[in-house]
């Protein structure tokens, strides 16, 4: 257990800069975020032992999330090294597509990423642990100011970061089952809900679901097809050379037409169909229920069998999360191929739980109605553990900034996938639990996964959040594209040259240089590695990140024209207290939702759902008009 | 927009009715205020309109519209008073103490606008119904604000879902049984019908810009062909000056002319020629230009001292017209190319107008009448949709070997067309994502 667990009776003595309630993923980040900007950090958790713990799918990336965890490493946050360190089946997802839309992904063991990652907190300076569940909030001055637990015990901070995933008001609904989640005294409790319905936050309702849990000794084997990992695993993490993790492969099966006629004959003792829930689930992640519903025409739905670990023989089902009754799950799990004799270890569930409309929430995430306190992770409405994570990074550097009196940390829509999801949530707010997706991202092409550390890195280290190691790798790498860089540019072929190479190039006259060729549909990388030897002789990593930029070369140079008119618009700030009453032309429904949502800039206020290109005019002319009148 | 907006609707001036018009949540209650009870929706009342002090302001028909089903979107109270400029006052004394105020010029159209009574397309047809000047300016102007160019664009926005629903579906979710390998390709057929649609939309020869915008004709010819005489024939008043001096017209003198229900620019031009000093080059230079952008032109030749050159031939083109004036003083005209037709005149005697005449109006109505219900009517839109069919045409080439770049060009084309067909939300697009195949695995 960890080295820096603290018993509740001394840490509630102290003057914390931050606390962080809740141990999922978004508060993990959170903690170690904050302790590495240097701030005194508390991480109160009802359980330590469940620190890092996979609650759904043992799976970490995919398209935009695996993006986002690329993120989270290059800011120096944990998830990427946790995932390559307990990663089992690695994947590239749209190997084949350009490198903007690759998706690395991963299956974890359960266990590995658990131990992973309560060894990364242990070892953070400036970071505590107790063992406590967060009964309320301390709010002095209008500003929260600390933490009380269970037993009265008191926690000053500067900040606190509230993780608490899906705790407010959260039912387990199976069947005719009714549980409300964390009566085990596993969550905080009633009192911190009161706080905030007190504060009068707008909220929604959203559901989820998980499928069964299966006993893989119990699973035929030997009939499915088998998806296996790639050969060469690629990493997380910008700082892990090598994959060590055993890599495993994961069973395909399908459900078939007994599977949805059981389904159909028992829509009405589904807890989602029997009309208990009231609250929108991800129209990505149907549960299979709504799946039969929704395309009764297709006659089967293809499951991964995911193994949870490499000693552990459960087995995650992904693709059919249901919230039938425990006798019906049996039923059409036996009708599945592989499956006929399959035991059962936990019956799958859908909760339901309220989430804070993240419009309530400023850009680093803090919660405009009461400074001093910040939301991360499924409150806000998000699913995943990387949206998670990726919050729980954001807001645990703003609540550590703000204790040390220092400017906040934000990115925009042009700098990150991370900037992308926050002000997606602050400015649209959710009507699903929201979850990332590349096309989400307008400048795409220049928002990859593989040069996510170029992108961000020297924000963490500018923060002083990034370890020495970091630095030095970063620096290093830095310094190796930009001599690759100048190399291909450098070096160039005239027509008549590249002809004499061997080359299918324009007798136009125009030189070309060796990115350019790179480029070209018709050269292309492997052809100018065998005219020059010294770009053959480029590092691997190095190599292949300039293969990545010169497939978009040319591209990239138009969405920087994109990237220069979104920052006009976002320059032009709109006041916090901006009288929309004031501006003409503004119908009652736009007004609402300006006023709900409060754009901080033009650009952000033309993202607000409904604000038409007219509304943004006069939007704009009024800001101009105001400004004018401040100047004189 | 809370406040409560008023102005006069009618034209100005002394008129037997004028009609006054408010919108805003103020104009019921103003209506009541000024004359009693709110009448029934719609329906016109007669009623005595009394000043605050209680003194009659005058009869008039009151009209009630309750929001939202009004012009506006908002309640919209009309007063059809007597036409006089004191009457008009006393009225607008009265609203004005009723806390209303005076509209901006716009204003009305702008809150129909504001609160979706009408996209941009047909508020743009409003402004040229009010502007309307020709029968033709008119059925475009009306068939525009009726919604017929914005169907148009409403159409395209759907396929440009369609199409990006396709190329992202199959990049984001690339793990997922249920869609299909090589889905973005899907996108083609409704992508190249939009191309196809667009290039048609586009290969319209500007008319629809021409009726809003007016035909243009340059008259061309050597110094005193006699152009100038015959621009004030058109005009049928003396827009340029005359005289005997070669090179007398040195800059451009337009005039305007109705023929056959469009509007037509005629633009007399300095004469073409060796230019004796840098005033008359200049005049030279901007004849040629205007030659150059014109949609047809009239080349006047004196055929009692020239004949038709190829230097002239090089600047005519199909559809244009060569006038032989002088007719009366010399022998018959020479032979002109097909599809440029030949007149013999003479301007001085108004002899072989006629024929030209007919001529013209016919050439106006065969080129800008037409049967497609919604033209290009602005230059905006045509650069608009211009920039968007480039994008298109560029994806259509990426949809199999790069997805992610045809989204981008994609994307480029919906920015462009934004403006006429509303923005395309990435929500609408996942929506199409979702609705089409069960992604979840």
């Amino acid at each position: 257990m960890s080295a820096n667990l603290l018993a509740a009776a001394e840490a509630a003595h102290r003057q914390w800069d931050v606390i962080v309630i809740g141990g999922g993923h978004a508060g993990c980040e959170a903690a170690s975020a904050a302790a590495r900007l240097g701030a005194s950090t508390l991480l109160l958790t009802h359980k330590a032992a469940t620190l890092g713990e996979m609650s759904c799918n043992p799976a970490i990336g995919g398209l935009g999330k695996g993006h986002l965890v690329r993120e989270v490493d290059a800011l120096d946050g944990l998830m990427g090294r946790i995932a390559d360190a307990s990663g089992i089946q690695f994947r590239m997802l749209n190997a084949s597509k350009g490198p903007a839309v690759r998706g690395p992904r991963t299956q974890s063991d359960r266990k590995l990423y658990r131990e992973a990652m309560q060894a990364a907190l242990a070892g953070q300076t400036n970071l505590s642990i107790v063992e406590a569940a967060a009964e309320d909030l301390i709010v002095e001055a209008g500003r929260c100011a600390g933490v009380v637990d269970g037993e009265g015990r008191v926690y000053r901070a500067g900040a606190v970061v509230l993780t608490t995933g899906t705790f407010l008001k959260g039912v387990i609904h199976r069947g005719d089952e009714r549980i409300p989640a964390g009566r085990i005294g596993d969550a905080p409790s009633v009192g911190l809900s009161d706080r905030l319905y007190g504060l009068g936050l707008s909220m929604g309702r959203l559901k989820t679901g998980t499928p069964a849990r299966l006993d893989g000794s119990t699973i035929d084997w030997a009939g499915l097809d088998m998806q296996p990992a790639d050969d060469v695993p690629v990493p997380f993490s910008f700082l892990t050379g090598r994959i060590t993790v055993p890599q495993i492969a994961c069973g395909i099966t399908r459900t078939t037409v007994q599977t949805h006629k059981i389904i159909e004959e028992n829509l009405g003792s589904s807890a989602v169909y029997g009309g208990k829930i009231a609250g929108r689930g991800p129209r990505y992640c149907p549960s299979i229920e709504d799946k039969v519903v929704r395309f009764a025409d297709r006659t089967s739905h293809q499951i991964f069998l995911e193994p949870e670990g490499l000693d552990d023989d459960t087995v995650y089902p992904n693709g059919i999360s249901t919230s039938l009754p425990d006798h019906i799950q049996d039923a059409f799990l036996q009708t599945i191929p592989g499956l006929e004799r399959v035991r059962v270890r936990r019956y799958g569930y859908a909760i339901e739980y309220d989430y804070v409309d993240p419009r309530e929430l400023d850009a680093t995430l803090g919660v405009k109605r009461l400074p001093g306190l910040w939301l991360a992770g499924q409150i806000n409405g998000t699913t995943g553990y990387e949206e998670a994570a990726a919050q729980g990074l954001m807001a645990g550097f703003n609540a550590a900034l703000a204790c040390a009196g220092s400017d906040p940390f934000v990115l925009d829509r042009s700098q990150a996938y991370i900037g992308v999801m926050i002000d997606d949530l602050i400015t649209r707010g959710v009507t699903e639990p929201y979850r990332m997706f590349t096309s989400r991202a307008e400048y795409r092409l220049s928002l990859r996964a593989d040069n996510a550390d170029q992108r961000l890195t020297p924000f963490a280290i500018a923060l002083g959040a990034a370890s020495v190691s970091r630095e030095t790798f970063f620096t290093a790498r830095s310094e190796a594209l930009s001599s690759a860089r100048s190399l291909l540019e450098r070096l160039s072929l005239t027509p008549t040259e590249a002809t004499r190479a061997g080359l299918a190039i324009n007798q136009d006259g125009k030189r070309r240089s060796a990115m350019e060729l790179a480029a070209h549909p018709q050269v292309g990388w492997s052809a100018i590695s065998e005219i020059w030897p010294e770009i053959a002789a480029l590092d691997t990593p190095i190599a292949a990140q300039m293969q990545n930029e010169a497939v978009y070369h040319g591209y990239l140079d138009r969405q920087e024209a994109d990237v220069l008119a979104f920052r006009r618009d976002e320059g032009v700030r709109i006041p916090a207290d901006f009288d929309y009453r004031a501006v003409g032309g503004l119908s009652h429904e736009v007004r609402e939702k300006l006023e709900r949502a409060r754009p901080a800039t033009l650009g952000q206020a033309g993202r607000v759902e409904g604000v038409t290109p007219g509304a943004l005019t006069a939007l704009l002319a009024h800001v101009k008009r105001l400004d004018r009148r401040r100047a004189v | 927009m809370d406040d409560t907006i008023f102005a006069l609707a009618s034209g100005a001036g002394r008129a037997g009715v004028a009609v006054v018009r408010a919108s805003g949540p103020l104009a019921g209650p103003a209506l009541v205020a000024l004359c009693g009870a709110l009448p029934p929706p719609r329906k016109a009342v007669l009623r005595a309109l009394k000043g605050p002090d209680g003194s009659l302001i005058d009869r008039a028909l009151a009209l009630w519209f309750p929001g939202p089903d009004s012009f506006t979107g908002e309640d919209v109270t009309e007063f059809h008073i007597h036409g006089g400029p004191a009457v008009l006052q006393a009225l607008s004394d009265a609203l004005l103490a009723e806390g209303l105020r005076p509209a901006e010029p716009g204003e009305f159209s702008r809150r129909a606008f504001a609160h979706g009574r009408m996209d941009l397309t047909e508020a743009e047809g409003l402004a040229d119904l009010i502007d309307a000047e020709t029968a033709a300016q008119r059925e475009q102007a009306l068939a525009q604000m009726s919604g017929a160019l914005g169907s148009l664009y409403g159409q395209w926005r759907e396929a440009l879902i369609d199409t990006l629903a396709a190329i992202e579906g199959e990049i984001d979710f690339p793990d997922e049984d249920d869609v299909p390998e090589g889905l973005s390709e899907r996108a083609g057929p409704p992508l190249q019908a939009l191309c196809a649609g667009m290039r048609a939309h586009l290969a319209d020869n500007h008319r629809g810009e021409r009726v809003r915008d007016g035909f243009t004709i340059a008259v061309i010819g050597a110094p005193n062909a006699g152009k100038s005489s015959f621009i004030n024939y058109m005009a049928q008043r003396d827009a340029a000056i005359v005289s005997d001096i070669p090179g007398t017209t040195r800059d451009i003198v337009e005039v305007r002319l109705i023929r056959a229900g469009f509007v037509v620019y005629m633009a007399d031009t300095a004469g073409l020629r060796e230019a004796s000093d840098t005033i008359e080059a200049e005049g030279v230079r901007r004849a040629l230009a205007r030659a150059e952008s014109a949609d047809m032109r009239c080349l006047m030749i004196d055929v009692s001292r020239e004949t038709l050159t190829d230097a002239h031939l090089a600047m005519l083109r199909p559809g244009d017209a060569v006038l032989f004036n002088k007719s009366d003083l010399a022998g018959a005209p020479g032979p002109v190319p097909d599809a440029v037709a030949a007149f013999a005149v003479s301007v001085t005697h108004a002899t072989g107008l006629d024929a030209f005449n007919t001529w013209l109006d016919h050439q106006l109505s065969a080129r800008l009448g037409g049967a497609e219900a919604a033209p290009l009517s602005r230059a905006r839109h045509r650069e608009l949709v211009q920039r968007a069919l480039a994008s298109l045409e560029e994806a259509l080439g990426m949809l199999s070997s790069r997805p992610e770049l045809a989204g981008a060009e994609v994307n480029r084309a919906i920015r462009a067309l934004g403006e006429l067909t509303g923005a395309v939300d990435i929500e609408d697009v996942l929506d199409r994502v979702f609705s089409q195949f069960c992604i979840g695995k």
